[in-house]
């Protein structure tokens, strides 16, 4: 079992904890403050975030790296990948990290082509 | 590759078993792979739900303008605060769980059946939560019409640009026409219950109100509904078949029906992992009450179950981002 050595540092060294009780709640603050920022943000939506990138506004892209964020310390933390071996960790996040990107790229293409197929009239959506 | 054995004082064998390269029990490893399996469930139906959303970009509903309600506020526009009230629920009660898991780690008996109790409360609650979330969606608040497309026509005041509800201005036309049962007439024809106006009263209604326009699905260069004009509201009425409150799986009040379609399949399905994610922590909380683990030895099972309930809370968000923020 893990409870042997536990890495008590996160971002990089940056923050070392004492125990690991206090390593939780230090993520624990941490995810709130990134969710507190996504909510502040989704509400006020600042103009100067609405311009597209890539396909999507900046605003999107933002929350999008910041899920990706929250979800790296739940499992690196909550789920103690962070603490697995190299292989283990590697066996469940590899298959992950090239799946869903792979997916969601080449549906969304897909789906912009759609988009574009009907929207230069070949299709009447509203009869 | 490292594979050495766990134990130096054992002997080195790697094909004859007994080691472990990957330093994981069986169990620990099973709930990983179903983790990863499940993992790429939801990314199916989350990709999926992109697809439709990229595939109907200029015309997606505003989730903003769907999810506005707070227990206890009524009629106060809250766009977003009630779900992140629910994520903010979730992670807490992801963290009890770890506690739960860092106290099995130090033989605590007590200290895991408290943050074991936290865990499953939090998890109801969510549970809840999503509920009350369903049923604000279900019975919709404005009302509108739809046409024979398949578009959803809203209504909106032209003066203050503010979304007007069907029972504000639907007139009053007395008609016979009943829900038709299937244990009347025709036996195998039936029909959902009736809205609560026709689509004459509301018609004629929006005829007798001056101030009143439609809003259709289209979105603009800046993301808002594009209203019409008095002249072509009074047009585009004419295309109305239906009126539509609410939402269930055939029509919603929101715009694209596929929008409903995905939010009752996604956040259904993950509410049925919370729903059995509170199942199993139950059981294992009466097992540590009685004792199971204290004589086993180890609390490996409330990391497992742990496992399980962190990544119902990576899924919620997830969910979280793609249905309400993005």
């Amino acid at each position: 079992m893990a409870h042997a050595e536990q890495k008590l540092a996160i971002f990089r060294g940056l923050l070392k904890f004492k125990s690991n009780v206090h390593k939780i709640w230090g993520v624990l603050i941490f995810l709130s403050i990134v969710t507190t920022v996504e909510v502040a943000l989704g509400i006020i939506k600042p103009a100067s975030l609405m311009s597209m990138f890539l396909g999507m506004k900046i605003l999107n892209w933002i929350f999008i790296i910041l899920t990706i964020v929250k979800a790296y310390y739940i499992a690196w933390d909550f789920m103690h990948i962070r603490d697995e071996k190299g292989s283990l960790k590697g066996s469940i996040v590899l298959p992950l990290v090239i799946l869903i990107p792979y997916l969601a790229f080449i549906l969304l293409i897909e789906a912009d082509y759609i988009f574009e197929v009907m929207n230069t009239g070949f299709v009447s959506w509203n009869f | 590759m490292e594979v050495a054995a766990t134990n130096p004082s054992e002997e080195t064998n790697v094909w004859g078993g007994g080691n472990k390269p990957l330093n994981a029990s069986y169990g620990k490893m099973m709930m990983w792979f179903f983790i990863v399996s499940d993992a790429l469930t939801f990314t199916g139906f989350l990709v999926a739900y992109g697809f439709s959303r990229f595939k109907n970009i200029d015309s997606w509903p505003i989730a903003d303008e769907v999810f506005t309600h707070f227990p206890f506020l009524h009629g106060i526009d809250a766009p977003m605060y009630y779900v992140a009230l629910m994520t903010f629920i979730l992670i807490f009660s992801s963290v009890t769980m770890v506690m739960a898991v860092d106290a099995g780690h130090h033989m605590n008996k007590a200290k895991v059946t408290f943050y074991m109790l936290l865990t499953i409360i939090g998890g109801a609650i969510f549970v809840g939560s999503q509920a009350w979330e369903w049923k604000n969606f279900i019975k919709g608040e404005y009302g509108a019409l739809e046409t024979r497309g398949g578009q959803i026509l809203q209504f909106v005041d032209g003066d203050t640009g503010k979304r007007v509800a069907l029972d504000a201005f639907a007139a009053s036309i007395a008609t016979d026409r009943s829900t038709h049962e299937s244990s009347n007439g025709i036996w195998f024809v039936g029909e959902f219950s009736l809205p609560t106006y026709s689509l004459d009263e509301v018609k004629a209604g929006f005829t007798a109100n001056e101030n009143l326009v439609i809003r259709g699905e289209k979105l603009n260069a800046k993301g808002q509904k594009i209203v019409l004009s008095r002249e072509e509201s009074l047009v585009k009425i004419n295309d109305a078949v239906d009126v539509v409150e609410g939402a269930n799986l055939i029509h919603n009040e929101y715009g694209n029906r596929l929008f409903a379609d995905f939010f009752f399949f996604i956040t259904g399905f993950h509410g049925f992992h919370v729903l059995s994610g509170v199942v199993i922590n139950i059981i294992i909380f009466f097992n540590v009450i009685r004792g199971t683990y204290e004589e086993r030895g180890h609390y490996e099972m409330v990391e497992k179950v742990g496992l399980y309930w962190h990544f119902v809370d990576l899924v919620w968000v997830f969910v979280f981002t793609f249905f309400y923020l993005v």
